[in-house]
């Protein structure tokens, strides 16, 4: 996965509390391989009436929304299961920036794995870009800050999660560096602790 | 320097190394994959990965298992084969269908011994906390970091702030671990965790059965906690004797020892304290569509027009919008279309024992399931007679999975139907679309099956155990 560092695009407006991953992706979308795009799954059944078709007051099915790149919304977005899905539904979508008051810790590692920021704000100033929207915004991870029309406001980001985002790391590769260290630790453990390696 | 928690002992006591940025690489004792794990076994295949150590490495049939015949579809039958077909490539042992220690994987782990006190447990699932019950460090991961723990069984982490959560003095009658988890998350909110491990500590707690600490430990990702714990003491090593896979002989003894040493030390600090009063909490009921909007059943519902901002207005009307139901309205007295009893939350043992109680001699007067966490379970429950209680009150008992909970398997709660659950999850559409979901305790969906509305299973467990 490739390293960002500057994100410009529209910026939609989703403007609900506790966006859990069950609304980003239902279910039964689940067994779909990936490599068949998940885009399409993306907060399916708030989108769609019972019959299947768009809501037309959805504001993701608004003119010009399918180009966003940039979520503003709620308190709590992503909590719930630990689904990978759910980022990937964003992602395929087209999404690279959440911003939200709060997030599902998992979600957040789960978004950070696949190049997608979670970009923290407080909840006034949130509001505030929830009104701005749709609009342009430009979102700069190295600085930590996102410009909307009305001015920049600064989000917090782990500074670890910063860094793997602007480098695009691979977590896999970091960790075998220490392979030596990790077959050291495992030998030392089943010597020291036999009984956590099952009977 | 101040004492240590369990976490911090059990941090310790599993960090390889530590970067200059404060993240540290954490070995993993125990990793559970089930079938929602195949895109994290797709991501290993296409490194030309293997499992670094299969021998750490369970999976277990769950998710997608049928409760009743052949699975619903193709794609549903595809979903286990695949896992079927990865544990075989990867030499991972299986709890698969057919096998008698299948189960739910948050039940089955922990029932065969796998799951123990100081062990660090993680598996592609957000209720791992439930392991915590144990004094393991158990959480949660995505796929992504699956793949990282099946290539080298380890795990990058940041060290989470500490937060204890007392529960002090003595329930009452009727009132168990189900209701002091949603009891906390209405009060601190569904993100009222966030960053935070919880250790469960008070008396309350300590009285809790090792079921109902599962109970307990298995809700704190639905109030933003990662992971939950409560640390090991004398009723969790005999909780855990004899179990397959637990140590045995002079080794279980030495294990003892280090089990009860996670014990918080008297003098450890914790970044956060919260305390709950065990002898004010009563049966509780959700009645939105997050974990956090659940209320005492003797309350009323509430009303937006007594908000205190217009966002939570708007969010109480939506959600009593989707629920169907009216503003300031008892909550009890309504009435439920189905029941669902099972999950990782409540399909122990215990959960089927206090169900049969409220319904023994009693009939449904609605359609309801019955899933057992595990096969384990079943096979006890039917020992027990408990199976013959459940069919002469009219509900149907069926195999063991996470069946409703999810609705993966097809076993769904049709749009609009209103379903008293002991599941985790009352978000909109979690049990099939347009589903309405009410959680409670098994006794209190108990107490809906027999009366057909929301109702206190209290009056109802007068006189019985
Ligand atoms: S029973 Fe429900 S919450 Fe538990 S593992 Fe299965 S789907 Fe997840």
């Amino acid at each position: 996965m490739p390293g960002w560092t500057v994100q410009e695009g529209r910026a939609v407006a989703l403007p609900l509390e506790n966006v859990d991953t069950d609304q980003l992706i239902p279910a039964r979308f689940m067994s779909t391989p990936r490599s068949e795009g998940y885009g399409g799954f993306l907060l399916h059944d708030l989108r769609h009436d019972a019959e299947g078709q768009p809501d037309p007051d959805f504001p993701l099915n608004a003119p010009g929304a399918e180009a966003a790149r940039i979520l503003v919304t709620r308190r709590n977005f992503g909590a719930g299961s630990s689904r990978e899905a759910a980022v990937y539904a964003l992602v395929d979508a087209g999404f690279r920036v959440v911003i939200a008051p709060s997030f599902g810790d998992i979600f957040s590692s789960n978004a950070v794995n696949n190049g997608l920021l979670p970009a923290q704000l407080d909840a006034e100033a949130v509001e505030t870009l929830l009104a701005a929207c749709p609009c342009e915004m430009r979102v700069d991870l190295e600085a930590g800050t996102i410009s909307a029309p009305g001015g920049a406001v600064g989000f917090t980001l782990d500074r670890v999660w910063r860094q793997k985002l602007m480098n695009g790391w691979d977590d896999i590769d970091l960790t075998l560096a220490h392979d030596s260290e990790i077959g050291a630790f495992a030998e030392t453990r089943k010597r020291a602790q036999p009984w956590t390696w099952p009977a | 320097m101040s004492g240590r928690t369990t976490l911090d002992k059990l941090w310790d006591d599993h960090e390889i190394l530590r970067r200059e940025d404060g993240t540290s690489l954490l070995w993993v004792d125990r990793h559970f994959v089930h079938e929602g794990s195949h895109h994290a076994f797709a991501k290993i295949a296409e490194r030309d990965m293997g499992v670094r150590h299969p021998e750490l490495t369970f999976g277990v049939a769950d998710h997608y298992v049928p409760t009743r015949g052949a699975p619903r579809s193709a794609d549903i039958a595809r979903m286990i084969a695949t896992l079927t077909g990865n544990a075989e490539r990867h030499g991972i042992e299986l709890f698969g269908v057919k096998d008698p220690r299948q189960g739910i994987v948050h039940v089955a782990g922990p029932e065969q011994g796998l799951t123990l006190p100081g062990l660090l447990v993680v598996c592609g699932d957000s209720h791992t906390a439930t392991h915590g019950a144990l004094g393991a460090y158990a959480f949660g991961i995505g796929a992504t970091e699956v793949a990282h723990v099946l290539a080298t069984q380890t795990i990058w982490q940041k060290k989470p702030k500490r937060m204890r959560l007392r529960v002090e003095g003595a329930l009452h009658p009727g009132v168990g671990a189900k209701d002091i988890a949603l009891n906390w998350i209405s009060t601190l909110g569904a993100d009222g965790a966030r960053g935070h491990a919880i250790e469960y500590a008070g008396s309350a707690v300590r009285d809790l059965s090792v079921e109902g600490r599962l109970t307990l430990c298995n809700l704190s990702i639905e109030g933003g906690a990662r992971s939950g714990m409560v640390p090991p003491d004398a009723v969790t090593l005999e909780w855990i004797a004899g179990r397959p896979f637990a140590p045995e002989g002079a080794l279980w003894e030495r294990a003892c020892e280090a089990f009860l040493a996670l014990a918080p030390d008297a003098d450890a600090e914790y970044d956060r304290e919260a305390v709950l009063d065990a002898s004010e909490i009563a049966p509780i009921v959700t009645w939105g569509t997050s974990p956090e909007e659940a209320l005492p059943v003797t309350a009323t519902l509430p009303d937006p027009a007594r908000a205190e901002t217009e966002a939570e207005a708007r969010r109480i009307s939506a959600s009593l919008d989707y629920m169907g139901l009216g503003a300031g309205r008892p909550l009890a007295g309504t009435p439920v279309d189905q029941i669902f009893i099972g999950s990782c939350t409540n399909g122990r043992i215990e959960d089927l024992r206090s169900a049969a109680a409220v319904l023994k001699g009693r009939r449904a007067v609605v359609p309801g399931m019955i899933s057992p966490g595990s096969s384990a379970v079943k096979a006890q429950a039917e020992q027990e007679g408990l199976d013959r209680i459940f069919a002469e009150a009219g509900l149907d008992w069926v195999a063991s999975g996470c069946s409703m909970c999810v609705g993966m398997n097809g076993d769904l709660v049709e749009s609009g139907k209103r379903c008293a659950s002991t599941t985790n999850r009352n978000f909109r559409g979690r049990q099939g679309q347009g589903a309405r979901t009410h959680l409670m305790s098994p006794a209190m969906a108990a107490a809906a099956a027999v009366t057909g509305t929301i109702t206190d299973a209290r009056p109802l467990l007068e006189g019985r155990s």
